[in-house]
């Protein structure tokens, strides 16, 4: 009887000691990666240098809260982010649409790449004739002559 | 008594700072070369000054001066020392003196190492920074002094911002601030160049030096900035595109293509005008930086706070500085000579696509980050332009010049054949094609852009390798130029494989842990093994304490907090982190659950190669330092100490 | 000699947009819902009996206010809004927005009902205090209306028409400023029978 008590108590210690493996704090993980991966291209509209995913503040995570919902009724990418952008705006869009109003900024950087290239193009075939004379053989020589007096 | 000493100190620094701007000019313009020749002393005696006033300010902060409003708001009798010191930059008044600081340093310092320069180009340059100083001495006294008093004085300080007590703010700002303020001195040498309208090789190389040491310290200071974001922010991020961060990446970047603009310039004679504009430029942005961060226009996690009346004061004094910089330029540039003339492939044709490349990526982040202000501006309603925007941008660009770096060093200058250059890469190319194949599946996982970051970052490495092993097989001394420059290139490449290799394959896992738990990120285990109370010197956190496990042994105990500090009761979260050659395991936890067992929320990240991040930055500074300290820079011979007299006798400019 | 002008003229341009910048708010948002009806709910009310919602509101121009006992901001526009209640005859109905905070540790254990009733307790208590201008009031205790009417701080304060419609919204505490120049006239404007 003894022994079994022991061997009993022992187990149960052994029990209580191990730790189990960690559960993710979210509930479901697959839609938390996809409300990852929304989330980091929005703006937190309380503390507005985070995104939706990082920032702490309260209604973010209400937000998040009601992303992860929108997600769970198989909203798409787009709808989703039409629902916030109805109620906040295109602020909290941080990869801004594209819309003739932002056409300057998706389009411009490659545009002033095209035109810079070509403006370089131009340039080099311009300096290509040079603007100091190659010397011949005999001129090289005169040249050194005169250098070294 | 300190206080008023420290602010009538500053006045007196404006006042020579104005003698300053205007005698020594005026002496180039009349010839007066006893005009010019107060220059030197000019700056050194504006340099004690400002120095002597940034003493007493933060002599105000070590002893606890609270009628000081400034040192009120920023410090606090329990703050511990070392911090006590930073705070004196933790603000915006006392970040301006910093800056101050860091302007008159570099003015004294190219008074002092500028012997083997003619006297009249001397007086130029001084001069303009002079200006310079003027501008920024007055907008320290009229809207942002640090001296203002405060009474009744208050038992005690409002305390540094707890984000803020690291050390990462002790070096930090300063770093950053002598990089950003050491442009002013290549900008000073081109308004010099373009008043006296003498822009040639040896202004190039007189420039050159100290265009690289200020790209070093802005490097090294933009470097510190990510790395402490890293860890302080607790979620392991490290570049947010935030328009501050923005507004120190654009003068890096035009710097780059400054310093590579010279070497043509210096080289050939060639891109002078083209050089003159990139150096007004990469002063222009560090000013627009500093109108950014203070003026409120912008929202970001690091701005100091806003007063309208200093974004008036700095607008106006960043439109009439670059105003009248680019006027000169318009007036001046035209009659500039052209230099010796260049291939279609060439190394100078490389080293202008280098400056296209950049001065684009510049374009598109100054657009990228000024959009939502002009949109706002124009009544077009408000958008954001945030880190999605940015990496779709800017990527593509580094792509082609990270491509090209590699033949534009192999390039012979005026005349080079783009055959005969690949061939010579032949075996670099073949070599990081292979590794770029390989590494991945090495790795753990494949994708396209791992392969192309791999690809990049494995070319510039074996380029400048080769480069360097076929240069010591041939005889002669190896200047400081040459190793300056395939270390800063290596620096980079071990930079963009960090890059590559962190957002590869980088691991997040969120979760709730009781005591005992464990987390798996193969091959280590983190265990939860205990959560305690501590007291810090101004703060109490709740410490837990996390095992680290790799082949079921304990390789490591991590011990992140979180922080409450008295004077706010703002929590703070101290991440914990050990970081290896090759990896960095990182921990940082959360609010208790609710729930029957004590647990808590933690975030245990594993991150591959962010080590390499900041390895490649160091490489890179070092890099720039040895180039700067090339021997040939600091020849004084003979023939110019002669030159100088003449001129000097004859009144010359 | 044009092209070298180039740097100077585009710099001039850059001056001018961070000039007009420096007038505007970047904080700010404005919101897209202006011109849009009114987000439909049905939320319990302070006093307990039945259930509002904004369609009771149809025929009338009516103020629509957010606010919270811990909102410091609100306890600066709360007297305006008291005076506002007894000088004018337009409704305001307030939202009373997530009362019991998420991170309030003392209150995360209570039941939904019991939430409900703490809410409906501080609400009244501090109106009995200082001043009830609300025609009534009603309790948002997850935020849920509030994201719906894009609330991101407190207070906000909204104006309807009668027809439902959402005219304007005033992000931060009413002054007497944004009362006299903007909010009143705006009300008269829509008062007017058509």
């Amino acid at each position: 009887m003894k022994q079994f008590l022991v061997v009993w108590c022992l187990g149960a210690i052994a029990c209580l000691a191990h730790g189990g493996e960690a559960q993710p704090m979210a509930q479901d993980p697959q839609v938390e990666a996809r409300l990852v991966v929304i989330a980091e291209e929005l703006r937190c509209l309380v503390c507005q240098n985070e995104s939706l995913a990082s920032s702490h503040a309260e209604l973010a995570e209400d937000l998040r809260r009601e992303v992860r919902k929108l997600i769970r009724d198989n909203k798409t990418d787009a709808e989703i982010k039409t629902y916030l952008v109805d109620r906040y705006g295109d602020f909290v869009l941080y990869k801004p649409p594209l819309k003739p109003l932002t056409w300057p900024l998706w389009f411009g950087p490659f545009l002033l790449l095209g035109l810079a290239v070509y403006g370089l193009w131009r340039y080099l075939r311009l300096r290509k004739q040079g603007t100091s004379p190659r010397l011949d053989a005999q001129e090289r020589a005169q040249a050194e002559q005169l250098l070294k007096d | 008594m300190i206080p008023e000493l420290g602010q009538f100190a500053l006045v007196l620094s404006a006042v020579i700072a104005l003698l300053l701007g205007t005698v020594p000019l005026m002496g180039t313009l009349r010839h007066q070369v006893v005009w010019q020749s107060l220059a030197r002393p000019a700056a050194l005696l504006q340099f004690v000054l400002v120095a002597f006033a940034f003493a007493c300010l933060a002599s105000s902060f070590l002893s606890n001066d609270f009628s000081v409003k400034y040192v009120a708001e920023h410090s606090n009798t329990l703050l511990p020392k070392p911090y006590q010191f930073a705070a004196v930059w933790g603000g915006h008044e006392g970040s301006l003196l910093l800056w101050m600081l860091m302007l008159s340093g570099w003015t004294a310092a190219v008074a002092i190492f500028s012997a083997s320069l003619p006297l009249a180009m001397v007086a130029r340059v001084l001069s303009v920074l002079g200006l310079v100083s003027v501008g920024f001495l007055m907008f320290i006294l009229t809207t942002s002094n640090p001296f203002d008093r405060l009474f009744p004085m208050p038992a005690d300080g409002r305390d540094l911002n707890p984000l803020l007590q690291d050390p990462g703010l002790v070096i930090h700002p300063p770093m950053l601030y002598m990089g950003y303020v050491g442009m002013s001195v290549a900008f000073a040498f081109a308004i010099a160049a373009l008043l006296s309208g003498r822009l040639d090789a040896a202004w190039a190389r007189w420039s050159r030096p100290w265009t690289v040491i200020a790209w070093a310290f802005l490097t090294f200071g933009i470097g510190l900035g990510s790395w402490w974001a890293y860890y302080e922010l607790g979620w392991g991020g490290w570049w947010f595109w935030d328009p501050v961060e923005n507004a120190s990446l654009m003068p890096w970047l035009v710097g780059t293509a400054l310093i590579h603009s010279l070497m043509v310039t210096e080289k050939r004679g060639s891109f002078k005008a083209w050089t003159v504009l990139l150096a007004i430029a990469a002063f222009s942005l560090s000013l627009l930086g500093t109108f950014l961060v203070r003026s409120g226009v912008l929202t970001s996690v690091h701005a100091f706070a806003a007063d309208p009346s200093r974004g008036i004061f700095i607008l106006v004094f960043l439109a009439v500085v670059v105003g009248a910089s680019l006027t000169l330029f318009a007036w001046r540039a035209p009659a500039v000579t052209l230099g010796g003339s260049m291939g279609l492939v060439s190394r100078e044709s490389f080293l202008l696509l280098n400056s296209v490349l950049l001065v684009v990526a510049t374009g598109a982040v100054l657009l990228g980050t000024l959009y939502p202000l002009i949109i706002d501006a124009l009544n077009l309603g408000k958008l954001s332009v945030g880190p999605p925007y940015f990496n779709l941008v800017f990527a593509p660009l580094m792509v082609p010049l990270l491509f090209v770096l590699v033949p534009g060093t192999v390039a012979h200058w005026r005349e080079a054949r783009m055959s005969e250059v690949f061939w010579r890469l032949r075996f670099v190319g073949a070599g990081a094609v292979l590794l770029a194949l390989v590494l991945p599946f090495a790795l753990g996982s494949w994708s396209a852009g791992t392969m192309l970051g791999i690809f990049l970052g494995m070319w510039v490495a074996l380029g400048s390798l080769q480069h360097v092993v076929e240069r010591l097989r041939k005889p002669g001394r190896i200047g400081g130029s040459f190793w300056g420059m395939h270390m800063a290139h290596f620096g980079m490449s071990v930079l963009v494989l960090g890059i590559t290799g962190v957002k590869s394959y980088e691991v997040e896992r969120d979760v709730r842990m009781a005591l005992g738990d464990t987390v798996t990120i193969a091959p280590y285990t983190f265990r939860l093994a205990g959560v305690e109370d501590v007291m810090g010197p101004n703060y109490k956190a709740l410490q837990a304490k996390v095992e680290v496990l790799k082949n079921d042994q304990v390789i490591e105990v991590l011990r992140p907090q979180k922080r409450r500090y008295f004077s706010t009761a703002m929590p703070m979260t101290e991440a914990a982190i050990d970081s290896g050659l090759l990896r960095d395991l990182y921990v940082s936890l959360g609010d208790p659950v609710a729930g029957d067992t004590p647990s808590w929320s933690m975030r245990v990240y594993y991150k591959p190669f962010v080590p390499w991040l900041w390895a490649g930055v160091l490489i890179m500074v070092f890099g720039g330092v040895l180039a700067a300290l090339d021997r040939r820079y600091r020849r004084n011979t003979n023939q110019q100490s002669v030159r100088t007299a003449g001129e000097a006798l004859s009144g010359a400019a | 000699m044009k092209k070298f002008l180039l740097p100077l003229v585009l710099f001039a341009a850059l001056v001018v947009f961070l000039g007009v910048g420096l007038m505007r708010d970047p904080h700010e948002i404005p919101s897209p819902l202006v011109g849009k009806p009114a987000p439909d709910f049905s939320l319990p009310t302070l006093s307990g009996d039945k259930p509002f919602s904004p369609a009771d509101m149809l025929g009338q121009v009516w103020v629509f206010n957010v606010w919270a006992t811990w909102c410091v901001a609100c306890r600066e526009e709360h007297p305006l809004l008291v005076q506002f209640s007894k000088n004018h005859k337009v409704p305001i109905v307030g939202l009373s927005y997530k009362e019991i905070q998420a991170g309030d540790q003392a209150t995360g254990a209570l039941s939904e009902e019991a939430k409900l009733l703490l809410a409906r307790q501080r609400s009244q208590k501090f109106l009995q205090k200082a001043g009830d201008p609300y025609k009534l009031s009603v309790l948002d205790l997850d935020g849920r209306v509030g994201i719906d009417y894009g609330v991101y701080g407190v207070p906000e304060t909204y104006i309807i028409d009668k027809q439902g419609i959402i005219r304007y919204k005033r992000v931060g505490p009413v002054t007497p400023e944004v009362l006299i120049d903007t909010i009143l006239p705006l009300i008269q404007q829509l008062d007017t029978p058509v």
